[in-house]
Parts: structure tokens; sequence; C-alpha cells
């Protein structure tokens, strides 16, 4: 029993991992905390849900689609939005990101009401029999889908002129702005990468969750917790965090029941934020 | 003998002068408000405003830690459900009438504010991260009121309708009209006396630049964490109205985030740090609520109304409605701006 | 009065403050110079409270301050300054000031009055009611001058005080500054401006790379060899005094 919550953990996991990871990118580069990254998340599973619903296309190929359009919506949503009217003050750019959340989460109500949405592909239920555990395809490619997705991001990170100009800007602003960087278009790249992440995570959590307006506030915590854990900026940490704190969830549900397994997140959370806020990672408060 | 020994310091002025127009304000709301149940013969109307004052009282102790300390909380309903359930379990399982209760409640809230404040700024938590980790506090919170058996569990706390002072009940909107004047009226005299007090001051510090707070004497740790108690103190006995009110009481009621962001919302649009900033803004955003459900009764609009106003108010009027009023935040109160004039007419 | 006994302060491999020892006695003016990067303001930061020295003792009238929080080592007289001024940018002057005041007091109206009385000394009667955050670098300075002395301070610490001001302006602060040692407020300050280190310190210490490296007058200081060497370079006090 506990291997198997370890392996569902681990399937969790990598898709919590890709969630964070766009959280930590936009905090590591912009230094903004992104309030509003739940309330897209669920954007994103309700693109993939109507994709799907309407269009009969396939979660995992939505992936194709939905990743570019959240892109560009993060780009736009940056550019022209929070970059402009935070004026770069901190405390606006926390209430403008909720001011975001709120409005994102109470469309979704408004349109599409409070109703849990679910889909149902032909291959579901199929599972791979392991012995002490099914895994549901699903869920199996949800999890190599992921890594691919973090070793792209980290491929982009690494390898490419566009990700060292990130990388610049991030550890020094004003030095990036000095050797000809667009600073402005870099934070607004960055941001819409961050969506990005969440419109492939989206995709692929529907499969093997439900969506309704509230699904965001459930990944939130988890994906602060995740972020605060592996280290603000630390892409490294988010991927580790990611496995840990799925793995957590997946354990103490087992041996706590659903409800107080709940617990274990904001505990860890708050235990971290309060004795070790750089995370195990990441760099300072 | 040092530089101030020289000067000859006056004595303390007796009593406080406070502005002429705003006393006489003052005077003229209090009236108004207190014989209003006469005149408003539509007691749907004395309830609409019985849940104005309530929203504004509920903002008002997010404002004294928020507004006038600085530190944004997004958790603050946490001190609301506690107090809420501190003084229906009493009542329910102890059989304590509320009116004792909700001094439990305040107390409640007041010791929760200690913990989460002494814990989230002994570690230097500010900014976002302090608004996250009142997140998460009230997140623990709400699941852990859901998993234990003497808070009712998921099914929640049922109260029985009984109405009297001592249970803090009452058949008619005129007594909850009254009972939410009375916290809204303690909650204008909280902020009026922070306004004109060395507290208020040093808060004001704080939120202006903790560094150099701390380097002119203000032990910026143990500020914070009375501001803190005084929002969970708050918090706790609006808690128990709503039980009383209401009569019910579970885990998504308690610790809703809409009442998080409700309480810093009708603040930041009424304007922050000011003294009727909150009561302003639950006028506003309750007229808002009204007109979008007149236009379309789903739910959701008004919502998304109130978070475009947010981000509006952020990004245009900083200060808030008051704002439009007063040329810039006038942190140590109206008494400053009479000495001004005063110094003004001695020059002349 | 203040008493800075082998002072080390380390920040992972770099050494920022090395051994320092020094007092400041009871109505001197006493200055600290030396390069960019010397450790200065790391060294008042570490007197002032604001970090922990890894080594070292600081007293305060015989009274240990090492390791206490800078609120309390104001209460118990001493106040620093910033190097970069730090005003409370919403609050105009007088409120600024005024926090200052509330250190010795709760009134009101007394730290209202102690605020007016400070401004009046420090020249800036005429600016009280602007917000802090439109004032000139030069008010600025004279500003966090102000609200330290409401505090009613025994010892100041004032960082860079003169940075950014023009002639006249630094003589104006000169003089406030004598003004204010007069009334019986003792003085450390951090300077690069070797007019007014000269003008006003009773005793002067040249720190460079975190170490002291001379201590005694101004004059005495301003010829000495190893001074010359940390401010001109290697090589440069045997050119000035071999002529060439």
């Amino acid at each position: 029993m506990l291997a198997a919550a370890v392996l569902n953990g681990l399937m969790y996991g990598a898709i919590y991992a890709l969630v964070a990871l766009g959280l930590t990118l936009i905090y590591g580069v912009l230094h903004i905390i992104n309030f509003a990254h739940g309330a897209m998340l669920m954007l994103a599973l309700y693109s993939a849900f109507f994709l799907f619903e309407l269009l009969n296309i396939d979660p995992y190929v939505a992936i194709l689609i939905v990743t570019p359009a959240s892109f560009i919506l993060g780009y736009v949503l940056y550019r022209w939005g929070i970059g402009k009217l935070s004026k770069g003050r901190d405390q606006n750019i926390l209430l403008i990101t909720l001011g975001l959340s709120i409005i994102i989460e109470n469309s979704a109500l408004f349109f599409f009401t409070g109703d849990q949405q679910t889909v149902n592909l032909s291959y579901s239920y199929d599972a791979l029999d392991l012995g002490f555990v099914f895994l549901s395809y699903p869920k199996i490619i949800s999890f190599f889908a992921s890594l691919l997705i973090c070793a792209l991001l980290w491929a982009l990170m690494s390898l490419t002129d566009l990700g060292k100009a990130i990388r610049a800007v991030a550890k020094e602003r004003q030095g990036a702005r000095l050797v000809g960087i667009d600073v402005e278009h870099i934070f607004a790249v960055t941001f819409g990468i961050g969506i990005a992440c969440l419109g492939a995570a989206g995709c692929m959590l529907l499969p093997i969750f439900y969506v309704d307006p509230y699904t965001g506030n459930i990944f939130v915590v988890i994906a602060f917790t995740i972020v605060v854990l592996g280290g603000m900026g630390s892409i490294i940490g988010a991927l580790l965090g990611g496995f840990v704190i799925g793995i957590t969830e997946s354990v103490g549900g087992l041996f706590l029941g659903e409800s107080l397994g709940q617990i274990g997140i904001s505990l860890i959370f708050i235990i971290i934020l309060i004795f070790k806020p750089t995370g195990l990672f990441g760099s300072k408060v | 003998m040092t530089l101030l020994g020289k000067l000859k310091l006056p004595k303390a002025a007796n009593g406080i002068s406070a502005g002429r127009k705003s006393i006489i304000f003052l005077l003229v709301a209090a009236v108004v408000t207190l014989f209003a149940p006469t005149f408003i013969t539509n007691k749907f109307y004395l309830d609409v405003l019985t849940l104005i004052f309530f929203t504004a009282y509920i903002g008002q102790s997010w404002n004294i830690l928020g507004g006038y300390a600085g530190q944004f909380s997004f958790g603050g309903v946490m001190f609301f459900g506690t107090g809420a359930y501190a003084s229906t379990i009493l009542l329910t399982t102890f059989g304590i009438p509320p009116i004792i209760g909700i001094f439990a409640a305040v107390a409640a809230g007041a010791i929760l504010g200690l913990i989460v404040g002494y814990m989230s700024f002994r570690a230097g938590l500010r900014g976002s991260y302090f608004a996250l980790i009142t997140l998460a506090f009230a997140e623990l919170l709400r699941v852990l009121a859901n998993s234990v058996e003497f808070t009712g569990g998921g099914v929640g706390l049922f109260l029985t309708y009984a109405p009297s002072l001592k249970n803090l009940q009452f058949d008619t909107p005129t007594g909850f009209y009254y009972f939410s004047l009375i916290l809204l009226a303690i909650s204008i005299a909280v902020a009026i006396w922070l306004e004109r007090s060395r507290f208020g001051a040093q808060l004001a510090a704080i939120r202006e630049n903790e560094d150099a707070a701390e380097a002119l004497g203000i032990d910026t740790l143990r500020c914070k964490i009375y501001a803190i108690m005084i929002m969970g103190a708050m918090g706790g006995a609006a808690g128990t109205f709503y039980a009383q009110k209401y009569l019910y009481l579970d885990p998504p009621i308690a610790y809703s985030i809409a009442l998080s962001v409700e309480m810093l919302l009708v603040t930041i649009v009424g304007g922050m740090g000011t003294v009727f900033g909150p009561l302003i803004g639950a006028f506003v955003l309750h007229m808002v609520n009204e007109i979008t459900r007149n236009f379309i009764d789903t739910p959701g609009l008004s919502m998304i109304v109130y978070g475009v106003i947010l981000i509006f108010i952020i990004s245009y009027l900083p200060n808030g409605l008051m704002g439009l009023f007063r040329k810039r935040q006038d942190v140590l109160g109206g008494s400053l701006e009479t000495t001004k004039n005063e110094l003004e007419s001695k020059d002349a | 009065m203040l008493d800075v006994r082998g002072v080390t302060k380390r920040f992972g491999g770099l050494v920022a403050v090395s051994s320092v020892d020094l007092s400041v006695s009871q109505g001197e003016i006493v200055s600290l110079i030396g390069p960019n990067g010397a450790g200065k303001t790391t060294l008042f930061a570490i007197i002032a409270g604001f970090l922990k020295p890894d080594e070292g003792e600081i007293t305060l009238n015989n009274n240990s301050i090492s390791g206490l929080k800078p609120h309390k080592i104001c209460k118990m007289g001493m106040v620093r300054t910033f190097q970069i001024t730090q005003p409370f940018a919403g609050l105009n002057t007088l409120e600024n000031i005024m926090v200052g005041a509330y250190a010795n007091t709760s009134d009101q109206f007394i730290a209202r009055r102690t605020a007016e009385r400070v401004a009046e000394m420090v020249g800036m009667t005429s600016q009280l009611y602007k917000p802090a955050d439109g004032l000139t670098v030069a008010a600025r300075k004279r500003l966090e001058l102000a609200r330290a002395l409401a505090t009613n301070p025994d010892l100041l610490l004032l960082d860079e005080v003169m940075a950014g001001l023009n002639p006249t302006e630094i003589d104006e602060v000169v003089h406030v500054i004598k003004e204010i040692c007069s009334s019986g407020v003792t003085i450390f300050l951090i300077e690069h401006v070797m007019k007014a280190v000269i003008n006003l310190s009773d005793r002067t210490y040249v720190l460079n790379d975190g170490k002291l490296i001379a201590k005694g007058t101004p004059r005495s200081v301003a010829s000495d060899p190893g001074v010359i060497e940390a401010y001109l370079g290697h090589g440069a006090a045997k050119t000035m005094m071999g002529g060439d």
C-alpha cells in the first residue's frame, strides 16, 4: 500500500512540479509572487475540457494548442497589464495578481457554473498492472509528458540565447539593461513561459482530476509550498519539491485520511516559511 | 545635559483637540445612525445596513494591520472563524451564553493573532510571504475544523433559535442593526485612537520603513504583534455576531477565502489607513453588488466586478476613495491639520 | 562612552571588519574615514545593532550592547542615521521627526512640540508639512539628522550625512553638528568630505579593508603614510614624501 501511495504521489508530483516550475520561474526572474497562478491553472483545465467536449480533441493533444495560447496570454497579461499597472511596486503586484485571480475564478463561476467537470477518455480506465498497484494510463502519460516538458524547459534555459537572457535578467536587472537586453520584454516572456507551464499542466491534469472554478485554490497552496520548499527561483528545487509534496500528499492521505492529509501541505508550508524561508535550494527571502 | 534637556518642553495639553469638522461629522453620523430604525420602516433596508456595518467592522480589523501597519494579510478570516467557533462551542457544549461567549471569541482571536503574529513576524516574514503564510494558516484551520469532532466536523454546528439579549439573538432586524452598529462604533473608536496615539505613529513608521523605525527605538516585532492581536480580537467578535445572526456554522463558512478578500477589498477601495475607509468601501461594494445583481443574477458576477475594482483602485487610486478627499494620507490625525491652521494664523 | 573591542565580521569568505578597537568619549566628535568599501558602514551597522559581530564586544556606558536589537540600543541612548536616507515616505517632515520624538514620550503634543523645536534647530521649519518623499537630497539628510536628534540621544552615529551636498550646504551642516555637540550630544561620524572631517573632529580613525590603520587627530592622520597609501595606492606615500 505504501509503495502504491509513493508511486501515485510521484505521478502527481511530476505535474505539481510543472505547476511550481512556472511559479518559481516567475518569481526568480520578476521577483513577484503570482497569486493568480492557481486561477490560471484552472483556466487551462477548462480550456482542455472544452477542447475535448466541443471539438473532441484529446487533452494530451490539446497540449499543443493550450500551451502556446497560454504563453501568449501570459505575455500579453504581463506586458500590457500587470507590468504597466503595478508600476513595479511589490505591494501593488501582490494585490493586482490577487484581483486577477478573483476575476478569473469568478468568471469561471459565472460562465461555467460551479459544477465539477471531468473528462472520460477511451483509455481513462485502462491501467498498467504492476502487481502491487494499478497505474492508469493517463497517469503514466501525464508523468512522462511532465518530465519531458521540464526537460525542454531546462534546455531552453541553459542552451538557448533566450534562456541566457532570462538568466541574466534574473541575476542582475540593471546590468542586463546595460548590455542591451529588453528587460520588459524578457519579463513578459518569462511570465508567458510560466503560464505556458500551466497550460501544459492543465491538459495533463484534466484526465486524472476534475475541474471547477475552485480547482485553482487547491493547487495554489500546493504550488506555493513546493516553491517555498525547493527555494524560490530554483528549477531543480521545484522539480524535487514537486515530487516530495506529491508523495507527502499521497502518503499523508494514506495514513491520515483525505482531509487531514491536506493539513500536511499547509503545515509543511508554514514550517518552511518560518524556519528556512530560503528553501532547500533557493535564494534569499 | 543633552540637547532636548535644554529645551523647555511644554506640559501636555489637556484633552484632545480634534479637527472641529470631524467632530461635527461624527456627531451627526452618530445621531443619524442611532435613530435610523425609527425612520426606516422597511426592515429589509435595516438588514442591508446591518450587513454593511458588519463588513465595515471586519474591514476595519484588516485596516489596523494592513492599512496602518502595512502588513497585508490574506487570511483574515481565520480570526472570524475561530471566534465564531469559540463562542458557539461554548454555547452548544457548555451552555455558556453568547453574551459572555463573545468575550471568549475576542480572546480566542487575540490569542490566535499572537501565535500567528509571533511565528510569522519573528521569522521576519514580510510582504508577499506574510500574505501567503496567513493564507496557509487560514487553510490549515479550515481543514482542522473539518476533521475534528468538537467543531462538528464537516456537518457544522447548529444554534437554537432563542432570541434574547443574553443570547445575543434578536427577533427583529433592529436588534442586529444595533449590535452591528455598536461593533462599528467600537472599530471607528479604535481607529481614531490609533491615529492620535504614539502606537499609531509607530505603526505608520513600521509601514513606511521598518528598518528606520527600528533604528528610532520602535520595537517593531512587538508593535506588529499588538496590531495583529487587535485585528484578531476584532475578528473574533465578528464571528460571534455572524453565528448568532445566521445560527449555523461550518468550516467553509467559518474560514472562507471570500471573507478574507472582502475585508481587504472594502478597506483598499475605501482607503487604507483611514478611519472611514472601510465604511465607505463597504457602502460602495454593497451598492456594486446590488446593481450587478439587478443586472444579471448569476453567482460570480459581483465578485468579478470586485476584482476589476480592486485592480483599478490599486493602479489609479492607491489611496482609495478617501484619497479623493485628502491631498495625501494624513496619518497622524486631524489634529495635525488643526494646529497647522493655528500655526499659520499665528504667523499672519 | 562607546567602547568597541576586537569586533570582527565575516560574510562567507569575506572579512568585512577585522579586529577593530575604538572608543568614543563623552562630548567628543570622532570621525571614521577610509576608502570606499573599507567596511565603515558595516561597522556602524554592527555597533547600532543591525548586524551581529562574529567576534568582539561593544559596550555603551559600560553596558554591553553587542547583539542587542537596534531599538533597544536606541533606548539606551545611541542612534544612527543611514547612508542612504530612509525617510518615512508617506509622512510629512513633522510626522517623520515626531516618530523620533515618540521614543521618549507617549504624548502627542509633547512629541509634536519636540519635533518642531528639533526642526528649528536643523533649519527645517519651513518644510514641516512637506511630504518626505518630496524633499531634496540635502533636505532628506537633514531630516535623517533631525529624526535621530528627536530621540534625545547621548551618542549620535552619523553615516555620510554630507554626501551629495554642495559646499554651502556642507558648511550649514557642519555648523548644525557643532551646535548639537555643544548641547551635549556626543557624535561619531563616517565621512568622506575631508573639510568637514578636519573642521569637526577631535579624533579620527581610519579604516581600510576592514582593519584600523591609523588613529589620532585629523592632521596627524592625514599625513600618515599608511593612510595616504590606502587612498592613493601603493607607493603613493613614498612619491609624495620624496617629492619628484
